[in-house]
């Protein structure tokens, strides 16, 4: 949303994004997809070689685009195990709308256990 | 290789994402009209990055309160920020390596690299955070925050900017 509002003042954006497919639908001008865990746009701590690989194929993606609607995927893989990067992105306890939204999943199936009762 | 988008997702998010429709809006575009090398360049991160000696946390206590709003609001870190000066608050992820880093989710430092091989024109000399969960919240995006940014942007002769929802 911010892209949309900045791109449509004059200014060129680029998302650089897990999840290209969520910026597609937004209609973003210019998507950068990488397989990265969340909270790690441009790679790995410490890793000043990956994180200007991405900001480099970022850029790229700004002088090349001629189009909106343009996506380029990043060709790096996440290294070390993903399973142990899946966990390691996350919040030490859900965030309030998730907690909110379980509790409102729960609430539906109480309700519907007392109605087949 | 082509990257799939719900590969850190828990699964249980999947379904919601992938049933998201479309936007029937019409896509924006703005010409990027210059070499890289003559280009000024600015960073936005959604991580929740702040910096506690002059600005207040993204309020996260009225989050818990009202769990479909966000802070919406804008924070505007210098170009010249060290890793010290950061903090971050932030719901929906771990920001403990960004707190290690920050150039994982805001690499000014990387961006300050490739200006001084000259792969770019220079570096903004301020740069943009907001928080990404945004629900609620969105509405003020869109009428304050986004004209706020794209006004800062012009009064720094900003000619693209990269953002990274976190």
């Amino acid at each position: 949303m911010l892209a949309r509002v900045v791109e449509a003042a004059g200014i060129p954006t680029i998302t650089v994004t897990m999840m290209p497919e969520l910026a597609q639908k937004y209609r973003s001008s210019r998507v950068l997809g990488v397989e990265f865990p969340f909270g790690h746009s441009f790679g790995v701590v410490g890793d000043a070689e990956m994180q200007t690989r991405t900001l480099q194929a970022a850029l790229d993606l700004l002088a090349t685009a001629t189009k909106p609607e343009t996506r380029v995927d990043l060709d790096t893989v996440w290294p070390g195990d993903p399973k142990q990067a899946y966990k390691d992105w996350q919040p030490s306890e859900p965030s309030p709308i998730v907690k909110h939204n379980l509790e409102a999943i729960r609430k539906a199936r109480r309700d519907g256990a007392s109605h087949d009762s | 290789m082509t990257v799939d988008s719900y590969a850190f997702l828990p699964r249980a998010f999947r379904p919601m994402y992938e049933a998201a429709p479309r936007f029937d809006h019409a896509p924006v575009w703005a010409d990027f009209g210059k070499p890289l090398a003559d280009a000024r360049i600015g960073l936005l991160s959604s991580a929740g990055i702040f910096l506690p000696a002059e600005q207040e946390p993204f309020d996260v206590e009225r989050e818990r309160r009202e769990p479909t709003w966000g802070d919406p609001t804008l924070r505007v870190i210098p170009n010249d920020v060290t890793q010290s000066q950061i903090d971050a608050t932030h719901l929906h992820i771990n920001t403990a390596d960004l707190l290690t880093d920050m150039n994982v989710a805001l690499p000014i430092d990387r961006l300050n690299d490739l200006a001084d091989k000259n792969v770019i024109g220079s570096v903004s000399p301020e740069h943009f955070s907001v928080m990404g969960f945004q629900q609620e919240g969105a509405e003020v995006w869109r009428t304050t925050t986004g004209p706020e940014i794209v006004a800062r942007c012009h009064a720094v002769d900003i000619d693209a900017l990269i953002l990274a929802p976190a």
